[in-house]
C-alpha cells in the first residue's frame, strides 16, 4: 500500500521524498506557483503555493507530504490571498503588460488571470529599475523581475555558470550579475543558456525574439495556466 | 591594499564561512567595501563575486561606496524617541555639518540611524565605528563633534563617553549564583551525561529567546542524530528592540554561559560552539575572548577538559547588523558566511544545521540557567515559576520609568508588581516582547509573565499617559520594514506596504476603508510569511487597533476618498523643468483640502 494524503478531500498518493507539490502534480492537481519548477531545488519563497495543511499554512513547493495529511488547496480564502499575494508582486515592481513583449507568454501574468486578478489592489511603487542591454543577445528589464531565482538555479545547476545572484535587503532586493562591470556583457552568459529562457516574467529576455509569435497566438492566450503547468512541468500529463 | 586583503584571507584560512569576520575587517579599515577587495576575495577564497557583493548588500553595517571615517549611528529605537533622539540628532548633524544619512564632504565622518543597538536602559545611543556610546546629550555630543573634527583616534576618547552599565536592579536564582568555574561541568561529568540531560528535563526549562521550546528535548533530538559532527550555537544576536539582557549576561555572567555551552557539547556530543554575538555589541569581544582564553587556560574548554575526554572549543563569530539573523535558521546561514535568509523547514536545525550537521541552537539565558540546573539539579529551578513556565525570566526593562534595567522575576509574576518596582507612574500601557510581541493596556496589569499568559523574550517597554501610541506603532512597523530579509513576498511586500499604510494613517492622509485595508493587510502579512519576522510583523499595529480602534478611526479624513499617492510630489519634476513653483503647478491632495484653500 503506497502512503496517501488528501487534498480538498481527494486521496492522492504519494513516495518517500516528494513535497506536497510534487505528489500533487503527479496526481494532476494544479496548485498556484511561480518561483517552483520540477527540475530545480525548490525555493518556497513567491509563497503562492501556500496550502493549508492540517490547518496550518505551508509552502507546497518545500513542505514534505507525509501520511494522513489533510490539505487544503481551491478553498475561497486560499484563492484570494494567492491573488494579494500575486497584486503585491505586481505593485512592486514595474509591470505593465500591455507593452510588455512577454505578454500572454508572461507566468505572472498568467497566475493572475487564473485568479482572477482585476485590478492592482494596493498602491503602486513604483521602483526606479533599470534595463541592461548591454548583451548582443540577452536583456534584462529589472522592473519586472520577481526575485524567483530561477534564473539563479538554472545557471547552477542546469548550465554549471554562476551568471545570477539575488542581492539586497528587503524591499531593495534585486539582481545582480556576476561580472566586474556589473553588466551582463561581462558574464558568461549564452543565449543557449537555460538560464536565459526559464523566466516566468518578462525580466530577461532573448532579443529579437519577442514577436516572432504574434500576440494572440500565444500560451496563455488560450490556455488556462493549470493545465499549461501539469502538462509541460509533469511528464505524466504531457502528450 | 592587496596586502592587507591577502592577510586577511590567510588569517582566516581561506573559509568562506568566515566572510562575514573578513568583510568586518575591511569595512573597519576603509570603511566601505572597495571593488578591488571584492575581486580579491572572490579569487581567495574561490567563490564567486556576487556571493560577496549579495553579503555585502545584506547587512547594514557594510557598504560599497565610501562611509566617513567616524562612522556614526544613532539608535532608532522607540525609547531613544522617547529619550529625545530626534532633537538630539539634529544637534548632531548641525554640529558636524553633515546630514543624516550622508558622508561629509571631507570624508571624515558619516551620520545615520540604526535599528535599536540594546542600551535601551542607558540611551539615547549609538555607535561609532561599531563601538557603542551611551547616554548622549548636547554636551557629549559637542565633545564628540570637536573630537571628530580634531579627528582624535577612537583610542584616545574619553572612556566615559563608552561606558556601558550592567544596571542589575532586581536579582533572583540566576543572577545571585556564586558560580565557580567548571563547576556545572565536574557535576555533569559525575552525575553522567544522560542523567544531567535528566535534569534539565526535570528542571522543565524552555529556550528564553522567545518561542520556548523545551531546552532537554532539543539537545535529545540532537543528541540522536546519525550524523555524529555536531555544533552548540549561543544566540547572542539580541536584536529585538528593549531587550538587552543578553549584553549584560555577558558581560557579567560570561563564564556561567561558556559553561552552559560545554555542558551542552558534553551531552550532544558536540567538539566545536559558536557564540554569535551581535555585531552592536563590539565592545564586548575582547572581553569575551579573555575569558574563552583563560577557560582554555584553566582546562574547562578545549582539548580533554576536566580530563573527562571531552573536546570542546568556542569561537565567537561578529554580525554586522540584521535583526533576522536572530532566527535560528537565518543565523547559521551568517555563520556560514552568508545572508542571512532562514531556511525552509523542515528539515530543523537539530538535525541539518550549521554546514549540514545536527545543531543546538539556543539563547545566552537559556545556557546561562543549564548551567545553573547542572549544579543546583532539576528541582532547584522547577521549584519556582509556574506549572508551565518553571524558573525565572531576566527581563530589561525601560522605557517611562525612573529604574530602568534588568530584573529578575519568577515566572507568573504579575505585570503590576514589575511597574511598582521599577518606578512606573501613570501608565498607559506595556509592551512585551518588543515590537514582534503585544502591546498591553492598562487594563490589563493583572495579567502574567508566563508562556502561558503573555510569553516574552524580555523585553518590557513603558509608556506613560503622555505618549501617542500611533508614534510606537509606527516606529514599530518601519523596524519591520526595514528589517524584512525580502526573501518571501508576503514580508518583503507586504512589511513595505504596513508601512506605507500606517504613515498615511498617522500623518492624516486616511481616509474611511484605510483602517480596514490596514488590518486585512496585515492578516496577510502575518499568515503567509515565510518566518517569525514577518509572522508578527503586524503585531504592533493589530494589538493595539485591537484595544484602540477610535484612535486609528480619529486619524481618518471625512471623505469616501483619498489618492493613494503624493498627489503635488508627483508632480514634483514636472515642476523643476517647466520651471514654476505657482499655485497653478500644485496639486491638491483632495477636495476637501482644496476647498480649504
Ligand atoms: C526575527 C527573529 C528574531 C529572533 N531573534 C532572536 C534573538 O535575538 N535571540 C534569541 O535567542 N532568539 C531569537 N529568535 C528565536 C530563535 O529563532 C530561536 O528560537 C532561539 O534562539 C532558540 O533558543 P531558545 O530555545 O534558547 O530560546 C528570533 C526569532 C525570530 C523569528
Ligand atoms: S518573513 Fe520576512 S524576514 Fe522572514 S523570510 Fe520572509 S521576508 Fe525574510
Ligand atoms: S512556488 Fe512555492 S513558494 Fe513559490
Amino acid at each position: 500500500m503506497s502512503k496517501t494524503i488528501t487534498i480538498d478531500g481527494k486521496t492522492i498518493p504519494f513516495e518517500e521524498g516528494q513535497t506536497i507539490m510534487d505528489a500533487a502534480m503527479a496526481a494532476g492537481v494544479y496548485i498556484p506557483h511561480l518561483c517552483h519548477q520540477p527540475e530545480f531545488t525548490p525555493h518556497g519563497s513567491c509563497k503562492l503555493c501556500t496550502v493549508k495543511v492540517n490547518g496550518r499554512n505551508c509552502s507546497a513547493c518545500t513542505y514534505p507530504a507525509m501520511e494522513g495529511q489533510d490539505v487544503l488547496n481551491e478553498t475561497e480564502e486560499l484563492i484570494d490571498d494567492r491573488k494579494k499575494i500575486t497584486q503585491m508582486l505586481f505593485v512592486e515592481g514595474n509591470h505593465f503588460c500591455p507593452s510588455c513583449e512577454k505578454t500572454g507568454n508572461c507566468q505572472l501574468q498568467a497566475v493572475a488571470y487564473h485568479l482572477n486578478m482585476l485590478d492592482n489592489h494596493f498602491p503602486l511603487f513604483y521602483p526606479d529599475r533599470e534595463v541592461d542591454a548591454s548583451h548582443a543577445e540577452v536583456m534584462i528589464d529589472h522592473n519586472r523581475c520577481i526575485f524567483c531565482t530561477l534564473c539563479v538555479r538554472a545557471s547552477q545547476q542546469k548550465d554549471s555558470k554562476d551568471v545570477f545572484a539575488i542581492s539586497g535587503r528587503g524591499i531593495h532586493k534585486h539582481l545582480i550579475v556576476n561580472a566586474e562591470s556589473g553588466l551582463l556583457k561581462d558574464t558568461d552568459i549564452d543565449a543557449t543558456d537555460q538560464a536565459a529562457h526559464i523566466c516566468p516574467t518578462g525580466a530577461i529576455l532573448i532579443k529579437r525574439t519577442g514577436y516572432q509569435v504574434p500576440i494572440g497566438e500565444r500560451i496563455y492566450d488560450h490556455k488556462q495556466i493549470d493545465q499549461v503547468s501539469l502538462s509541460t512541468e509533469h511528464p505524466k500529463h504531457g502528450e | 591594499m592587496r596586502q592587507f586583503i591577502q592577510g586577511i584571507a590567510e588569517n582566516n584560512h581561506y573559509q568562506a564561512t568566515r566572510l562575514l569576520q573578513m568583510l568586518r575587517q575591511i569595512q573597519s579599515r576603509y570603511h566601505y567595501i572597495p571593488e578591488a577587495a571584492i575581486e580579491q576575495l572572490a579569487g581567495l577564497l574561490n567563490i564567486p563575486r556576487t556571493q560577496i557583493i549579495s553579503v555585502v548588500e545584506f547587512y547594514s553595517f557594510f557598504h560599497l561606496s565610501p562611509r566617513g571615517q567616524y562612522e556614526l549611528l544613532i539608535s532608532d529605537s522607540i525609547t531613544d524617541h522617547m529619550l529625545g533622539k530626534k532633537n538630539l540628532l539634529g544637534y548632531l548633524a548641525d554640529k558636524l555639518a553633515v546630514a543624516v544619512g550622508q558622508v561629509r564632504e571631507d570624508g571624515v565622518v558619516s551620520l545615520d540611524n540604526t535599528s535599536c543597538t540594546g542600551m535601551c536602559d542607558q540611551g539615547p545611543a549609538g555607535l561609532v565605528n561599531g563601538y557603542a556610546l551611551t547616554r548622549l546629550d548636547r554636551s557629549k555630543i559637542d565633545k564628540i563633534a570637536e573630537l571628530i573634527n580634531q579627528q582624535k583616534p577612537l583610542e584616545e576618547w574619553p572612556s566615559e563617553l563608552f561606558q556601558v552599565d550592567d544596571n542589575i536592579l532586581k536579582s533572583g536564582l540566576l543572577l545571585d549564583q556564586q558560580f565557580e568555574q567548571g563547576a556545572a561541568l565536574k557535576s555533569a561529568l559525575k552525575r553522567g551525561v544522560k542523567e544531567t540531560l535528566a535534569e534539565i528535563d526535570k528542571s522543565g526549562l524552555r529556550g528564553r529567546g522567545g518561542a520556548g521550546f523545551k531546552t532537554a528535548m532539543k539537545w535529545q533530538f540532537c543528541s540522536e542524530e546519525q550524523q555524529t559532527e555536531r555544533y552548540v550555537v549561543c544566540n547572542a544576536d539580541e536584536g529585538e528592540p528593549g531587550t538587552f539582557k543578553d549584553r549584560v549576561l555577558l558581560n557579567s555572567y560570561a563564564d556561567q554561559v561558556f559553561e552552559g555551552m560545554t555542558v551542552c557539547a558534553a551531552i550532544i556530543g558536540a567538539k566545536q560552539g559558536f557564540l554569535y554575538l551581535r555585531g552592536e555589541y563590539l565592545h564586548l569581544y575582547d572581553k569575551l575572548q579573555d575569558i574563552l582564553e583563560q577557560r582554555r587556560r584553566n582546562g574547562v574548554l578545549g582539548n580533554n577538559i576536566q580530563d573527562a575526554g571531552v573536546d570542546f572549543d568556542i569561537e565567537i563569530c561578529l554580525g554586522a547588523g540584521a535583526y533576522i539573523c536572530g532566527e535560528e535558521s537565518a543565523l547559521i546561514e551568517s555563520l556560514e558566511g552568508k545572508a542571512g535568509i532562514p531556511r525552509n523547514r523542515p528539515p530543523y536545525p537539530v538535525t541539518q544545521g550549521y554546514l549540514g550537521k545536527p545543531t543546538v541552537v539556543n539563547n545566552v539565558e537559556t545556557f546561562l540557567a543549564a548551567a545553573g540546573i547542572a549544579v543546583n539539579g532539576g528541582d532547584w529551578f522547577a521549584n519556582i515559576g509556574t506549572e508551565k513556565s518553571k524558573g525565572t525570566k531576566i527581563l530589561s526593562i525601560s522605557g517611562d520609568c525612573t529604574r530602568p534595567g534588568i530584573y529578575e522575576y519568577p515566572f507568573g509574576v504579575t505585570v503590576q508588581t514589575i511597574l511598582n518596582d521599577c518606578g512606573a507612574d501613570d501608565v498607559l500601557g506595556v509592551q512585551i516582547g518588543g515590537p514582534s510581541g503585544t502591546f498591553i493596556s492598562n487594563q490589563e496589569f493583572d495579567r502574567k509573565l508566563a508562556f502561558e499568559d503573555l510569553a516574552t523574550g524580555g523585553s518590557f517597554i513603558i509608556f506613560n499617559a503622555s505618549r501617542n501610541i500611533l508614534d510606537m506603532v509606527h516606529n514599530f512597523t518601519h523596524f519591520f520594514a526595514h528589517e524584512s530579509c525580502g526573501f518571501c513576498t508576503p514580508c518583503r511586500v507586504g512589511t513595505s506596504l504596513l508601512q506605507k499604510q500606517v504613515d498615511k494613517i498617522v500623518e492624516g492622509h486616511g481616509s474611511a476603508g484605510d483602517v480596514v485595508a490596514l488590518e486585512e493587510l496585515c492578516q496577510l502579512v502575518k499568515n503567509y510569511s515565510h518566518c517569525g519576522l514577518g509572522q508578527t510583523a503586524a503585531n504592533p499595529i493589530l494589538t493595539t487597533l485591537q484595544r484602540y480602534p477610535d484612535l486609528y478611526q480619529s486619524r481618518l479624513k471625512e471623505i469616501s476618498y483619498e489618492p493613494g499617492f503624493d498627489l503635488d510630489g508627483a508632480l514634483e519634476t514636472a515642476r523643476r523643468m517647466a520651471n514654476r513653483d505657482d499655485a497653478g503647478a500644485h496639486l491638491a491632495q483632495t477636495q476637501m483640502e482644496s476647498e480649504h484653500e
